[in-house]
């Protein structure tokens, strides 16, 4: 399991009588840019809830830079360095944005426990916020309340809060799920200029970015490892075709 | 209110709300004005500074980390009867350590049932609380060769305050000890809330379910505000005792565990200043309309939470609140 940043092996969970993932196994590798796609239902959320220890797999192991964290708590791997963003926003609708990721890059810091410490004596938390809000091109909303953020901009927040871990290893569940079509290519653009030791997996149903964006692509249906391979490869494949597409052939 | 990103210093932006308002000092001199307007409703004064520390206390877990509880009487219920018990019984007779003491006591006890409390949430989580607080209850009444069951504590007399200040028939220094103990104890609040742990509570708040995902160990910081508050609880159960001289069976009761709800919800919660609204509310209507017409007071508490609840979310003042940003956003 030694060289990649983030390994899934044999990851097994069902639900009562539903197999939601069937022997999963997968490895992304340091600065990997990899889609993770297939047809609703096949399990694509819960595997990141597996991979995040939100849920407990029934069997299989997960690795985080070659060291088993199975076992471990969702809080305890980010501050491994895997992060995640929700296909559904999981955000601080009160707080500001600025707010928001000064909380999350004092998580990482380790001074959100602190009841001593004046939060305005956190200034490299702060300034580091600040950065992480201008380079999402968030600096413009970043003093108002996240609820009256516009729909896309509070998808880009789900990234800089996820960023503010700096994790090793981050996986997006749909990050322009709901966007525009203008604007998701916009997001996908962030995605794409993320620092290049980030290894990325991202969930996503437009195929036009998909293959655009990804290097390499796993397909998951019913809950098992489709297909894995490069766009090239997997547009090809004939089983995925088949299961995915419903047999009609994979247009770019 | 959206920033022009050359000009922005987000070390200000984090500062500005944190920062005291004139409104702020203006409303805790007001809170002085009792002891000049209205001399003969110093123990009333007394009352309502006690019911919005322990407001207070349950703002800390409530309106700032999310934990409902139908049971907080359990806290300062132990904090009264250790501050009547520590009189009594250890002959331990100075008020300020006194209160220490009783708000640790109750500390203890909500760090221990905090490890019940972050294992459920929303029924479950009231169940167990208002569990807990049943049970402290029943077991104040079976105890009573400690806390009197029934016929409760009396004649507990701490000593003058500093020394110098005896607790007097018109309720004068219980009134000053009462402002004065909320007061630091507000301070103490205030700036928990500006710690950076302060900012992971409104985290926990605004969305329990983010939090892991940003590496923060919610079980522990749920934990440890728990425990806070129960200290705070405590400490204004020990309050009661040591002004009214007494402790009974009411101080722990299911009763009081609900009406501090009321009072956090009717003036608003994680805003530090509602429960102390709520308490000035609630206990002014109470006395004035029970003066009224006695069996009626409920009818009118309930109507008023109801509309509370359904036209003013956010409370009392949260509702102040946006009437001026309201106002600051027509200028």
């Amino acid at each position: 399991m030694s060289g990649a940043a983030l390994a899934a092996d044999g990851l097994s969970r069902s639900f009562g009588s539903l197999r939601v993932a069937d022997q999963v196994s997968f490895e992304l590798p340091v600065g990997a840019r990899y889609a993770l796609i297939g047809p609703n239902g096949a399990g694509k959320t819960t595997l990141i809830n597996l991979l995040t220890g939100i849920l407990h797999p029934d069997a299989g192991r997960v690795f985080l830079d070659g060291a088993e964290v199975t076992g471990l708590d969702p809080d305890r791997r980010v501050k491994r360095g895997l992060a995640r963003t929700f296909q559904i926003n999981q955000l601080f609708p009160a707080l500001t944005p600025l707010e928001a990721v000064t909380l999350a890059v004092c998580e990482r810091m380790g001074l959100a426990g602190d009841w001593r410490r004046r939060l305005t004596s956190c200034r490299a938390a702060i300034a580091e916020a600040a950065e992480l809000l201008a380079a999402l091109r968030l600096t413009e909303d970043c003093n108002r309340p996240t609820a009256e953020l516009a729909y896309g901009r509070q998808r880009l927040l789900e990234i800089a809060l996820a960023l503010a871990a700096k994790p090793k290893v981050l996986l997006l569940d749909e990050p322009a799920a709901g966007v525009p079509a203008a604007e998701s290519a916009e997001l996908f653009e962030v995605i794409a200029g993320l620092p290049a030791d980030i290894a990325v997996l991202f969930i996503e149903h437009d195929m036009h970015l998909v293959f655009r964006f990804a290097t390499r692509i796993i397909v998951l249906a019913a809950g098992r490892v489709l297909a894995e391979g490069t766009p090239a490869e997997i547009a090809e494949d004939p089983q995925v075709r088949e299961v995915y597409l419903g047999g009609s052939k994979i247009r770019v | 209110m959206s920033a022009d990103p050359q000009t922005i210093d987000p070390q200000r932006l984090i500062a500005e709300p944190l920062r005291w308002r004139w409104g702020e000092v203006v409303f805790w001199l007001t809170l002085l004005l009792p002891y000049w307007l209205a001399p003969t409703y110093l123990s009333l004064a007394s009352q309502i500074a006690i019911a919005a520390l322990f407001a207070l206390s349950l703002d800390l877990i409530l309106g700032y980390a999310g934990i409902i509880s139908l049971g907080h009487a359990a806290f300062f219920g132990v904090g009264a009867y250790t501050a009547a018990v520590l009189v009594l019984r250890a002959h331990w007779l100075e008020p300020f350590s006194g209160l220490v003491i009783s708000g640790l006591a109750a500390a203890v006890l909500g760090w221990l049932t905090s490890f019940l409390i972050v294992r459920v949430s929303k029924l479950a989580l009231l169940m167990v609380t208002l569990g807990v607080g049943v049970l402290l209850a029943e077991a104040a009444n079976r105890l009573s060769w400690l806390t009197g069951g029934n016929d409760g504590l009396h004649e507990i007399d701490v000593w003058p305050l500093l020394g110098r200040f005896t607790f007097d028939l018109y309720g004068r220094t219980a009134f000053f000890y009462a402002l004065a103990v909320l007061f630091l104890m507000f301070l103490g609040a205030r700036r928990l809330i500006q710690s950076p742990f302060g900012l992971s509570l409104r985290g926990l708040r605004e969305n329990m379910r983010r939090m892991p995902a940003l590496g923060a160990p919610i079980r522990h910081r749920q934990r440890v505000i728990y425990t806070i508050a129960a200290f705070y609880a405590g400490v204004a159960g020990a309050l009661l005792t040591q002004t009214t001289q007494s402790v009974a069976l009411e101080a722990v009761s299911f009763q009081r565990s609900a009406e501090i709800l009321i009072m956090l919800v009717l003036g608003g919660t994680g805003r530090l200043y509602g429960g102390i609204v709520g308490a000035i509310l609630f206990l002014v209507a109470r006395d004035q309309l029970a003066d009224m017409n006695p069996q009626y007071w409920f009818f009118w508490l309930g109507g008023l939470l109801v509309l509370v609840v359904l036209f003013l979310p956010g409370g009392i003042v949260g509702s102040v609140d946006r009437f001026w940003r309201w106002i600051a956003r027509r200028r």
